[in-house]
C-alpha cells in the first residue's frame, strides 16, 4: 500500500515536472538556488527504470548532486573521481546522485540508452538519472557538467550547502591540490559549513533543448 | 632536405602558452583596439562548431569602424597541446592568432575574467579600453557581427 501510494505521488511529481517545462524554457533566465536557499525536491527517471529523487534516500545525512553527463570531456575526465566520492561518502551518508540534464536530441551520446551503457561500462555504483524535462538542471541553476551541489538534511527537506567545481584539476586528478566537494561533506559531516561554498569550474553547456 | 626542412618549418604550428595577465597586458598595450577573445577547447563541440564565425571576423576585421583583434583562447590541457590543438589548427588552416591558457586554478581565474562568467564554454569576451563584456554563450556569424557592432556603439572611444 506504502509502495503504491509512493509509486503515486511520484507519478504525480513527474507530471508536475513536465507540466514545469511549459513555462520555465528560457535556459538563461533561471538563476537557481544559492548556497543556504532550500534544495528543490525532484524525482527521475533513474537507468534502471525505478523513480529516484533526494527522499529516496531516506537515511541520508545529505547528498552529493552532480549534474554530468557521457560526452563531455570534463564530465568524463570526473567520472572516476565521482565514483570515488560516492565509495567514501554513501557510507558515511553523503552518496552520490548524478543527473544527467542534456536534451538526447542535441547531445545524442547523453541520451537514456547511452546513460544506461555507460553506466554499465563503468559500473556506476550511484543512482544515474535522466532530467529529460531539463527542469530539475533549471531549478537547481546548473550551468555546466560537471556542476556539484552538495546538499544537507535539515527537519523539512534540505539545504544547498555547496555549489560548484569537486576540486582545482580536471586535468588529472594527482595534480588536484584543493578538494572542494570532499572538504564540504566532511565539514558538514563535522556540523561546520563549508569553507569554501561556491566555486567555479571550467565545463562543458548543458545541451538545451532547442526551439 | 633544404625544402623538405623549410615544409617542416612552414607547417610545424605552435599554439604558445600565455597566462591570464599575459592576455590583459595586450589589452593595456592596444590603444583603440578592440579585442575579441574567445574561451574555447578542441574537445568542445559547440566551440568548435563557432570557430569560423571567429575566423571570418578575423579576415573581414577591416569593416569595422575600428581595429579588431580576434584570439583564440584555448583551454585543452598542456598534454593534449602537441597531440590535438597544434594538429586541429594546422588541418583547419585557422587565419587568427591562437594561444593556450596556461592557468591552473580555475576557481581562482575565472572570476577574474567576469565574476558573472559560470565557467561553461564557448566563451567570449569583448574588450575596450574602456568596456569589458563577457558573452557566455555560442555565436554564428551574423550574431557575433551584430554583438560586436552594438560593442562598438556602446564603447566609447
Amino acid at each position: 500500500m506504502i509502495t503504491r501510494i509512493g509509486r503515486l505521488f511520484a507519478v504525480a511529481m513527474l507530471a508536475l515536472l513536465t507540466c514545469g517545462t511549459m513555462v520555465a524554457q528560457n535556459p538563461m533566465a533561471p538563476e537557481g538556488v544559492k548556497v543556504g536557499d532550500n534544495a528543490p525536491d525532484f524525482v527521475l527517471k533513474n537507468i534502471d527504470g525505478t523513480v529516484v529523487g533526494p527522499r529516496t534516500y531516506s537515511a541520508a545525512k545529505g547528498l552529493i548532486l552532480v549534474f554530468t553527463c557521457n560526452h563531455c570531456p570534463y564530465s568524463v575526465k570526473y567520472e572516476d573521481r565521482i565514483i570515488a566520492l560516492h565509495k567514501e561518502f554513501a557510507a558515511k551518508g553523503f552518496p552520490v546522485i548524478a543527473v544527467n540534464p542534456n536534451d538526447s536530441i542535441v547531445s545524442p551520446e547523453d541520451s537514456y540508452s547511452k546513460m544506461q551503457k555507460r553506466a554499465a561500462d563503468k559500473a556506476f555504483p550511484f543512482a544515474y538519472l535522466y532530467d529529460e524535462t531539463q527542469v530539475v538542471a533549471q531549478r537547481y541553476g546548473a550551468r555546466r557538467t560537471p556542476h556539484v551541489f552538495v546538499l544537507l538534511r535539515t527537519r523539512i527537506g534540505w539545504t544547498v550547502e555547496y555549489i560548484g567545481a569537486i576540486d582545482d584539476n580536471a586535468d588529472n586528478a594527482a595534480d588536484a591540490t584543493q578538494f572542494f566537494v570532499a572538504d564540504a561533506v566532511n565539514a558538514l559531516l563535522k556540523g561546520t559549513k563549508p569553507a569554501q561554498a561556491t566555486t567555479k569550474a571550467i565545463g562543458c553547456t548543458i545541451k538545451w533543448k532547442k526551439g | 632536405m633544404i625544402v623538405s626542412f623549410v615544409l617542416a618549418a612552414l607547417l610545424a604550428t605552435s599554439v604558445p602558452d600565455v597566462t591570464l595577465a599575459d592576455v590583459e597586458r595586450r589589452f593595456a598595450h592596444g590603444s583603440d583596439t578592440v579585442f575579441v577573445v574567445n574561451f574555447w577547447a578542441t574537445w568542445c563541440r559547440p566551440c568548435v562548431t563557432e570557430l569560423p564565425a571567429f575566423d571570418h571576423l578575423a579576415r573581414t576585421s577591416g569593416s569595422y569602424s575600428r581595429p579588431i583583434k580576434v584570439v583564440l583562447v584555448s583551454l585543452d590541457a598542456a598534454s593534449d597541446r602537441s597531440t590535438k590543438l597544434e594538429p586541429f589548427i594546422r588541418k583547419r588552416g585557422m587565419s587568427c592568432e591562437v594561444v593556450r591558457l596556461n592557468e591552473s586554478k580555475p576557481h581562482l581565474w575565472i572570476d577574474r575574467v567576469d565574476p558573472t562568467w559560470q565557467g561553461s564554454i564557448p566563451a567570449t569576451w569583448i574588450v575596450s579600453r574602456d568596456q569589458r563584456v563577457l558573452y557566455e554563450r555560442e555565436f554564428t556569424q551574423q550574431e557575433l557581427h551584430d554583438t560586436l557592432t552594438q560593442f562598438l556603439k556602446s564603447s566609447p572611444r
